[in-house]
């Protein structure tokens, strides 16, 4: 069954639609990537899939149930995980009082989770007791990942995790990804750095206004000659 | 008008499809009735005095829309710019004490100077010593505590000799003796020099900043008059300021007058503190109007709608390159301005000037209500809630009074309970004027007269 | 030697005693505006009423358990009656948030709303105080008036000057010390705490992991008016009970929180010793402690004074316009709860 999947998304923010009629899925274990130009409405269709703005047509299946109606903090219950792009860690609290937060729903004991999350990005460990705003860009993005991790989703969002980060923390954080999704998590992400994350995505969708223009594992759009000319600069 | 325009639903759809114009001038005949109805059941001399007040307020509340209603600033000591307004009316009018300025006056004026020259230096010092590191607080600190025991030096043996000067009757430096109508003007400058200085430390901080300085500012203002009494008398008041208009004593001893009380079958006390009444409203409306065809004049003028474009939107305000924090200062300054010219005007009225009696409930937080209740934005409805929120902060007491009598008639009259609301009764209209607030800033938010979108 | 010493204790006794306990009162005021400030993000004006209010009901209480006969002598009963005032101030700012604050944060008001929002409840509350207790001075002191007495510590020491501690005094510092701890092992300790600080640290993700804003706002409240009718009884006690003088608290308050940088809780409480200890040394007459140390008279007869007492509110005002000046926000600058 697929993870998440949203089918034929169309709405936006009150004015124009932004998405019109897009479809994106992604299954557990994978790691999906939304690229596209700017404006295209790859944010927004991730925002579409996690409850933040409300759909005019189009559903979202969670497991197979229908989640288009629920608010996001519902779907967070539910197993979801999101990661905004910006202010996505908690800057005066330290990396385990983020984590701590990020588990504030669960009613369980959830120190085996923090456990888990150290283990994914040992840094987390070193850095415990040091407040989320001291670290630097890549630190921080992974407090953010192991944030949203705390409530064990099946699905975990990235909105354009490697945003301002310098090539080498993207490849590092890349590879944290890929040991998350290894976990059995499904990984939708949207990215602006399309060729990289191209390379470890099992699927790719390239939207164009609000529209699926092309769909296919991401190798095959890393070789098709029509998308390396179109987005990803030749 | 057919028969069926007086059912209460057609008069309700009348009015519902009034213009907006049409339903001011109906707004504001409606005031005109009160006041009328008050002339009528009290007498014409309540009526007018309320009048007086009411004008006064309004151009009060004028200045507070100026800040408000024009660029979203928000004003909390609106009490302190009054009163230097009050100072001002003292300072020009009152006849100058010689003595007191022959045994004080060069060392007040010179520690005076000696301060102002402290403040500039350290300033300059301040903003030269960018590199200096720590030296840069020590210097200026080093001046500011030098400069000010020196002003002390010669300020406080002055100020004792001023105050020794025949201190049951003066005791200060008094005025300069000048028609106290230029004080209406002198006030405005006062006011507006204050308002620069705290809107230059504080705007373009954080919006509370200014709220919280001018609280600040306007209660030092107050203990300065209250403790300054080689400037103010302090709490011993100055009384018997010059008037602009005639004397009562001197109408009822003129025998053209007299003939005129005559004439129009009044007392001829009534009749002559009803004349000064008189001469005073026509006098602060035509300042009034003056205020109000200038602020009209100025929103409607490119800078007007400039000003409004950034109230509403500052990041784009800014980002068109528009200084945001220096129009906010200027209008900060306008708005204090006429604020100080409306508490000359008050003092002029009273003929006394009373620092003890500056509460800022009374003016600052009934101002805000003014504003707030006849429509922040619109001048009009600024002018409008100065008269209604005045007139019922005026009436509310009786009506008040007599609606506790009502409620306890069924207790004897020395019941604990109700000699205990009949002494508080006063204090209801502090909860009253907050409830008001409250409601209006609720329900209707844009007030009585909204603000015309343009 | 001994004159030194005596300079010293007379700076103690008017300075740094009555200092400790005014800097407490202030720290306790300031942290509860800066708790407001920091979860529902404006200044709250209506804060030095709440603090009248907590304290008037502290007082009608203390007056009831003294007719009653009860005490807790050498204590102040007023500290017997606490419970009531805070629990009265608690259903106080509760309501007002439900009634008058709720319907702005749906709205999602600016700031300056809620500023003269907040005006309009200071008024309300301001005007309810006076109605039920009315405008006068009450004092509600009662107990053993002092820890330590200016003649005994005079006859015991031999020094010329004498040290005085109140009893309101000792209780205000020790008082605060436990509820300051109280309060910080709240915010970094307990769950709800550090769910209180994530919301004022970021309410988006807040409420991205789940935390109720409600609940949040709601604690914050209840925090609020604790740390409010204490500050307010502990002055009280210290001075006395005036309705007008909560209203001037207010700037001090204010002053204590921004020196402090607003919305930072330590930041409170060293703003509030800051202000407190200026004030009074800027208003201390120097005249006896230099006439100790260098001398009757050398440096004339004035009363070395730098400020009048009568000018204390305006030595808030002055710190105040000089951290606005120099460094708006605030000794530990930063938004953080």
């Amino acid at each position: 069954m697929t993870a998440l999947v949203g089918t034929a998304m169309t709405g936006g923010y009150g004015g124009a639609d932004i998405l019109k009629g897009c479809t994106i899925a992604v299954e557990a274990g994978e790691i999906a990537v939304i690229v596209g130009p700017n404006g295209a409405g790859k944010s927004t269709a991730m925002k579409a899939m996690f409850g933040m703005l409300d759909l005019r047509a189009g559903t979202v299946l969670l497991n197979g149930d229908d989640i288009s109606d629920l608010p996001p903090q519902q779907r967070v219950r539910r197993g979801m995980g999101f990661v905004p792009q910006t202010q996505n860690v908690f800057t005066s609290m330290t990396v385990e009082e983020n984590l701590q937060m990020g588990g504030f729903i669960r009613g369980d004991d959830f120190s085996g989770t923090i456990e888990e999350i150290y283990r994914l990005f040992p840094v987390l460990r070193e850095k415990r007791a040091q407040p989320a705003g001291e670290l630097s860009g890549g630190q921080r993005q992974q407090v953010a990942v192991g944030r949203a991790l705390m409530t064990q989703p099946k699905v975990l969002m990235l909105d354009e995790p490697t945003a301002g980060v310098s090539p080498i923390v993207m490849g590092e954080l890349f590879d944290r990804i890929i040991d998350v999704a290894q976990t059995g998590i499904a990984i939708l992400m949207v990215e602006q750095n399309a060729k990289q994350a191209l390379q470890i995505a099992d699927r790719g969708y390239v939207l164009v206004q609000g529209e699926n223009r092309y769909t296919d594992s991401g190798a095959a759009l890393l070789a098709n000659p029509d998308v390396r000319r179109a987005f990803l600069g030749g | 008008m057919t028969k069926s325009a007086k059912t209460p639903g057609v008069v309700r759809q009348q009015i519902a499809s009034l213009s907006p114009s049409q339903r001011n001038i109906l707004l504001f005949a409606g005031m005109g009735l009160l006041l009328i109805i008050v002339g009528i059941v009290q007498s014409w001399n309540v009526a007018f005095s309320i009048l007086n007040m009411c004008l006064i307020s309004a151009i009060m509340a004028l200045g507070v829309n100026i800040q408000w209603g024009y660029a979203g600033l928000f004003n909390v000591g609106i009490m302190g710019f009054a009163a230097l307004g009050g100072l001002a009316a003292v300072v020009v009018s009152m006849p100058p004490v010689e003595a007191a300025w022959a045994a004080g006056g060069l060392g007040v004026v010179a520690g005076l100077a000696i301060g102002i020259v402290t403040l500039l230096v350290s300033m300059l010092i301040w903003r030269r010593g960018q590199g200096w590191g720590r030296w840069r607080y020590a210097v200026t600190g080093g001046v500011v505590v030098a400069g000010y025991v020196l002003m002390r030096m010669l300020i406080d043996p002055s100020t004792m000799a001023i105050e020794a000067v025949d201190s049951a009757r003066t005791g200060y430096l008094g005025g300069l003796g000048l028609p106290i109508m230029l004080s209406w003007v002198v006030g405005g400058l006062f006011a507006a020099a204050a308002a620069w200085v705290v809107g230059k430390i504080s705007l373009g901080l954080r919006a509370d900043y200014l709220a919280i300085a001018t609280l600040g500012i306007s209660e030092i203002i107050i203990y300065v008059l209250k403790f300054e009494d080689w400037l103010s008398r302090g709490v011993k008041n100055v009384n018997g300021l010059p008037r602009p208009v005639p004397y009562e004593v001197d109408l009822q001893n003129n025998s053209w007058f007299v003939a005129l009380a005559e004439d129009m079958n009044l007392p001829l006390v009534d009749a002559s503190s009803l004349v000064v009444k008189i001469c005073y409203a026509l006098l602060f409306t035509v300042v009034l109007l003056a205020i109000l065809w200038l602020s009209e004049t100025a929103l409607r003028s490119p800078w007007g709608r400039m000003m409004r474009a950034i109230r509403d939107n500052e990041t784009a305000a800014n980002a068109m390159g528009k200084n945001v924090t220096r129009q906010h200062l200027l209008v900060f300054v306008l708005g204090s301005a006429v604020i100080g010219i409306a508490g000359a005007m008050l003092v002029t009225l009273d003929g006394q000037f009373t620092p003890t009696s500056y509460q800022p409930l009374r003016f600052t937080f009934l101002i805000w209500v003014m504003v707030i209740a006849g429509g922040s934005g619109n001048n009009w409805g600024a002018v409008l809630g100065g008269f209604l929120i005045w007139f019922f902060w005026i009436e509310a007491e009786p009506i008040g009074l007599w609606f506790i009598d009502v409620l306890t008639s069924g207790l004897p009259p020395g019941h604990w309970l109700r000699l205990h609301l009949l002494e508080s009764a006063a204090h209801t209209r502090l909860m009253t004027m907050g409830v008001i607030l409250l409601l209006v800033l609720r329900f209707s938010p844009r007030g009585l007269i909204p603000e015309a979108r343009r | 030697m001994e004159s030194a010493l005596n300079a010293l204790i007379l700076i103690g006794n008017y300075i740094v005693v009555p200092g400790l306990a005014y800097g407490c009162q202030l720290a306790l005021g300031a942290l509860g505006v800066t708790m407001i400030y920091a979860v529902l993000r404006f200044s709250n004006f209506g804060h030095g009423e709440i603090m009248s209010f907590g304290t008037m009901l502290v007082i009608l209480a203390t007056f009831a358990l003294q007719s009653a006969g009860l005490s807790i002598a050498p204590l102040p009963t007023a500290l017997l009656a606490l419970p009531v005032g805070i629990i009265g101030a608690i259903g106080l700012c509760l309501l007002l948030d439900r009634y008058v604050y709720k319907f702005y944060r749906q709205q999602r008001a600016s700031p300056v709303i809620y500023l003269i929002v907040s005006i309009g409840t200071m008024f309300i509350i301001g005007g309810l105080i006076r109605f039920i207790i009315g405008p006068q001075d009450r004092n509600f002191a009662d107990g053993e008036r002092f820890i330590v007495k200016a003649s005994a510590f005079k006859a015991n020491t031999g020094f010329s000057e004498g040290l005085a501690i109140k009893t309101a005094q000792g209780v205000t510092v020790l008082t605060t010390f436990a509820v300051v701890g109280l309060v910080f092992w709240f915010l970094n300790y307990t769950r709800t705490g550090k769910s209180m600080r994530a919301f004022a640290d970021n309410e988006d993700l807040a409420l991205l992991s789940g935390i109720d804003p409600d609940r949040v706002v709601r604690i914050t409240w209840i925090i609020t008016a604790v740390l409010a009718t204490i500050a307010g009884t502990l002055y009280g006690l210290d001075k006395s009970y005036k309705p007008l003088v909560y209203l001037h608290l207010l700037l001090p308050i204010f002053a204590a929180a921004i020196v402090g940088g607003v919305g930072n809780p330590l930041g409170a409480i060293a703003g509030g010793f800051v202000i407190a200890f200026s004030e009074l040394a800027i208003t201390f007459a120097y005249k006896k402690v230099a006439g100790y140390l260098i001398g009757d008279g050398v440096l004339g007869d004035g009363l070395l004074q730098l400020l009048s007492t009568d000018y204390k509110f305006a030595v808030s005002f002055l710190i105040l316009v000089v951290v606005l000046l120099v460094k708006p926000t605030g000794i530990f600058s930063g938004k953080t709860l």
